[in-house]
């Protein structure tokens, strides 16, 4: 039992290899390195991916392993995207706004300055102020800084009220969907202050970057999200291997009873909800430099859905399930909806995927939930041969109960 | 000698329905106690009210030397104070060895934070074996206690509770289901608890209260109908009409 980390979780040495692999596969494919075999815009499919993979990370820290069911995670995550933005939206206007100015003949005032930037942000809602949620928004480092803090605030105040009150199963689900909908309505207002529907745009031009070619950018953006990833899967492999791991996972499959164990239930769910928001917003602000825009659209309560499925698909309750759930089902939808995938024509009827994907979707969805509960990963029990119980609960009696259910067949 | 548990006038009813009606009940501090009662009399309902899970109406519920009200404490904190409890069905976590049930029940650090950087020492594995073999699982320690046996589990639970070095433990049917060997191991299990803290412990079977041989309270719509030895109780012409002569 005293062994180290590592020795307990093989699978954690495997997971950093593997990533580790790809990554330098990716790096000698791309355009960067000279080969071009990779396009620069699937170099940022796939380190956007990555950043997905993060996310579902937290998903299934939050729901797999605590059994909080939260359809609410993608709206940290479009916090954490749109914190990261408004840096990337102000520096980008500021130089371009500067670089014209100059040429004038009286040098501009700084008031000047950030007047122009504003009617240049602002102008298509029609309104040249800065409204005060803009307030950092010149300061990389607050704006960092607020990638954690945001999400991570929000996480606190809606799990503080949520579980302080025992809201648990089906309702904290709607609760959670009702605060990423109402955060999506409140974005879309012009006077929002983060340009309505517009959102915030051009986030793939990086500041002080402008003359190096985005095939370098993008290759950069895929490293960090990369390591990003492998420092969450750590990180997470850490906080579940442990007692904390126990206790959480008590929680999710009998709560009052850890309750009556003397844990304070609703401060390890509160712990639990704010830590993976956090991780939520740090994958946003690694995505949407690589997406190029964010709008409201992206906090919608279908993204957290949907992150519920690629968790659901890939394994619960199993962090490289959860990665390989978001990788996989995410890259194919970029596949399908994106027309790389032939129609398949049944003679009386064509099948086109770019429609038919989200019923493919939903349809595997159901069959996973039925037929394999415990998604792809639990392929790999087929290989180390991780059992579990099934015994739903019912003892094999007193007398016989000692036996494992497979003695007790022979 | 000084009450670690006294609760007094305790009244809750649900739905107009008065499960508890005026209990009164105290306990000393290394007492075995037995309480007995037809179904409805309000046994269970007196342990949720002791252990935060449910709200009297009205009435004391006051605790240890310091006489604190566990009226306005989580379950979670009274757990912590020192209450333990065994519930009727054997609960224990399915999906997770004897060792790591063990270890979440040690009495540690209860913070989030604490338990986030706790990491077992020599001592713990040590503390964990000695309560293994006491509950007859040393062997089963890797396993997952979702594959023990009915009778393993109850004795798991009953390790738990011990691991948290409660002041007060709450059994709930201990003896439900069990085998006669393992009602006497279980039996052993209890006395064996009682010398040091206090131990209630709700069951139907007679059999089994006589073998624990200690202070028996009768409940009947939700109060105390009588108290006192097995023989003394079973004697008492209310206990006959309501709950033996049936």
């Amino acid at each position: 039992m005293s062994r180290s980390f590592f020795a307990r979780n093989p699978s954690v040495l495997i997971f950093i290899a593997v990533l580790a692999l790809f990554t330098l596969a990716v790096t000698m494919a791309s355009e960067a390195a000279g080969s071009g075999a990779l396009s620069t815009s699937f170099v940022k499919t796939l380190g956007k991916t990555l950043c997905l993979c993060l996310v579902a990370l937290a998903m299934d820290l939050v729901w797999g392993y605590t059994g909080i069911l939260s359809l609410g995670h993608m709206a940290f995550f479009g916090l954490g995207g749109y914190m990261i933005g408004m840096w990337l939206m102000y520096a980008r206007t500021e130089s371009i706004v500067a670089a014209s100015m100059s040429n004038a003949a009286i040098p501009p005032t700084d008031q000047e300055i950030v007047d122009a930037i504003g009617t240049q942000i602002f102008g298509v809602v029609g309104s040249s102020e800065f409204p005060p949620v803009w307030a950092f928004a010149d300061s990389l480092w607050m704006q960092l800084a607020l990638v954690v803090l945001v999400p991570g605030a929000l996480a606190l105040a809606f799990g503080w009220l949520a579980f302080r009150s025992r809201v648990t199963g089906v309702y904290l689900s709607i609760l959670t969907q009702a605060m990423t909908l109402a955060l999506a309505l409140y974005l879309f207002q012009n006077d929002s202050g983060l340009r309505g529907n517009n959102g915030l745009s051009g986030l793939q031009n990086i500041p002080g970057l402008t003359g190096v070619p985005q095939a370098d950018v993008s290759l950069w953006f895929f490293w960090a999200s990369a390591f990003a990833l492998g420092a969450g899967y750590l990180l997470c492999a850490w906080v579940v291997s442990g007692k904390f791991g126990s206790v959480i996972r008590g929680i999710r499959d009998d709560e009052a009873r850890v309750r009556f164990l003397g844990y304070s239930v609703e401060g390890y769910k509160l712990f639990v909800f704010t830590f993976t928001a956090v991780i939520a917003g740090i994958a946003g602000a690694l995505y949407y430099p690589q997406a190029g825009i964010i709008n409201p659209a992206e906090i919608a309560p279908i993204a957290s859905i949907y992150l519920a499925v690629w968790v659901a698909i890939g394994g619960r309750g199993r962090l490289y399930g959860a990665v390989i759930g978001a990788a996989i089902v995410s890259l194919l939808s970029t596949m399908f909806t994106g027309g790389q995938v032939p129609n398949l024509p049944l003679g009386f009827y064509t099948i086109h995927w770019v429609d038919w994907w989200q019923v493919l979707l939903g349809l595997s969805f159901v069959l996973v939930t039925l037929f394999a509960p415990k998604g792809i990963g639990g392929l790999f029990d087929l290989v180390t041969g991780r059992r579990s119980p099934e015994r739903h609960g019912a003892d094999l009696g007193p007398d016989s109960g000692s036996f494992q259910e497979k003695e007790a067949e022979e | 000698m000084s009450q670690l548990l006294e609760v007094s006038g305790v009244s809750v009813s649900f739905d107009g329905f008065k499960a508890i009606n005026n209990l009164s009940f105290s306990i000393g501090e290394a007492e075995l106690r037995a309480i007995i009662g037809p179904n409805g009399a309000g046994k269970t309902t007196f342990m949720d009210i002791v252990t935060g899970k449910t709200r009297p109406d009205e009435g004391r519920v006051v605790w240890g030397a310091l006489s604190q009200s566990l009226l306005r404490m989580s379950e979670s904190q009274i757990a912590q104070a020192g209450i333990g409890r065994k519930f009727q069905r054997p609960t224990v976590f399915e999906d997770q060895s004897v060792y790591d049930n063990l270890m979440m029940a040690l009495k540690k650090d209860r913070s989030p934070w604490r338990v986030l950087s706790f990491r077992p020492q020599a001592e713990d594995r040590g503390r964990i074996e000695e309560l293994a073999a006491e509950i007859g699982l040393s062997d089963a320690l890797d396993r997952k206690s979702g594959e023990l046996s009915h009778g393993q589990k109850q004795w798991l639970e009953i390790g738990m509770l011990l691991a948290q070095e409660p002041k007060l433990l709450l059994v709930d049917e201990p003896a439900a289901g069990m085998t006669l060997a393992e009602r006497e191991h279980t039996t052993d299990l209890l006395k064996q608890a009682a010398k040091t803290r206090a131990v209630v412990v709700v069951e139907h079977d007679m059999e089994f209260v006589r073998r624990l041989d200690c202070k028996v309270t009768v409940l009947h719509e939700g109060s105390v109908l009588a108290e006192g030895s097995l023989d003394h109780v079973t004697k008492n012409q209310d206990v006959i009409d309501v709950y033996l002569g049936r």
